[in-house]
């Protein structure tokens, strides 16, 4: 099973692909909002790949409030 | 008068081959204010001259936001402000029933009725999807029913539509936490009917609708008939339900928190 920071880092490797910008850019503590100025219907966007990447379903309530990408890893790690 | 092509404000229509394409198209996502009422009661005052020289419909939005986010609640907002709380419930009224007698006019075409999902299909956008036959959903579809969160209950005719479709367990689950749901739950749960590849969903449901265009229309449209009926009496007592719920403090608190608050999140729980 992935460790916390393997999730982390594939997280970081979606989020950069699919807002088109580099992954060296882009840290675990990052307020992914801030960093990737996107909006909420943005967010849920990643969310969806998230899904689909690690094959889990992520009640988007429980990332209401998460704005770095490590507690999200987090989230997602819980599920797996 | 034959309408078989139209753009409108919010949308526009055309007919080839036997399938008619709805294609939603207002910025951002498709949100449901006067502007596409008015353009889909058109499209609804067209369908039986539609009906006469096609056997599908595919809905499907042209934004790339989604299919739609529901309800345009900045114009909502705005209304309930400049308006006292009494006048303000019989307009939500008399706007709830045009939005019925519209999306009933749709469940109950004779056309078989092709939803094709991208993005975004929240509320009032999820609502107008349940309307449609099949559901094809993008792989980065999500669905959802977010009224709770504004001290509402869906007022389009979602909670009956759903009800039809999926187990009222699942209908609990998605009313009763707001929660989004992804194109995979969807297709597990049998609210969508195939899934397509990402930007795929448009020529999975022109497929599904040429395959459909094989039968003979009325055989197809009796089939339909009998299997999916019109749930009214329901459809009307959630009316009811909406209206009696409006006045209440928490939906103007949702709508001013939805609006106001320019939150970086307003369609996150």
């Amino acid at each position: 099973m992935k460790n916390l920071e393997q999730t982390t880092d594939e997280i970081l490797t979606l989020a950069a692909t699919h807002f088109k910008v580099p992954r060296a850019t882009l840290q675990a503590s990052d307020d992914f909002f801030k960093k990737l100025g996107i909006d909420s219907l943005q967010a849920l966007e990643l969310l969806t790949r998230i899904e689909n990447h690690f094959g889990v379903e992520l009640p988007d309530y429980e990332v209401a409030g998460v704005s770095d990408f490590r507690t999200l890893a987090t989230r997602i790690q819980a599920r797996l | 008068m034959a309408i078989d092509e139209y753009q409108g404000k919010s949308l526009s229509w055309a007919v080839a081959d036997g399938i008619v394409e709805l294609a939603l198209d207002h910025p951002r996502a498709n949100e449901i204010g006067l502007t596409m009422l008015e353009d889909l009661e058109r499209f609804a005052a067209a369908l039986p001259d539609l009906e006469s020289q096609a056997s599908a419909l595919i809905v499907y939005s042209k934004q790339k936001a989604g299919f739609s986010a529901g309800a345009d609640l900045v114009q909502l907002y705005t209304f309930v402000q400049q308006t006292d709380a009494t006048s303000a419930v019989k307009k939500v009224r008399e706007f709830l029933e045009r939005i019925h007698a519209v999306l009933n006019r749709i469940d109950m075409s004779s056309l078989t009725t092709i939803g094709a999902v991208h993005g975004v299909c929240f509320g009032g956008g999820f609502e107008l999807a349940l309307t449609c036959d099949l559901i094809v959903a993008d792989k980065m579809a999500r669905f959802c029913f977010p009224e709770l969160r504004l001290g509402l209950i869906p007022g389009f005719g979602g909670i009956p539509r759903l009800k039809r479709d999926v187990s009222n367990g699942v209908v609990r689950d998605l009313l009763l936490t707001g929660r989004s749901i992804n194109a995979t739950k969807a297709l597990d749960i049998g609210l969508a009917s195939q899934l397509a590849a990402e930007g795929e969903a448009l020529h999975v449901a022109r497929a599904t609708a040429a395959q459909v265009t094989k039968f003979d229309r009325g055989a197809s449209a009796a089939a339909k008939q009998f299997i999916k009926p019109l749930p009214a009496e329901e459809l009307r007592r959630e009316i009811d339900i909406f209206c009696r719920l409006f006045p209440q403090p928490a939906v103007i608190q949702g709508l001013h928190k939805f609006v106001e608050e320019k939150s970086p999140y307003p369609y996150l729980p």
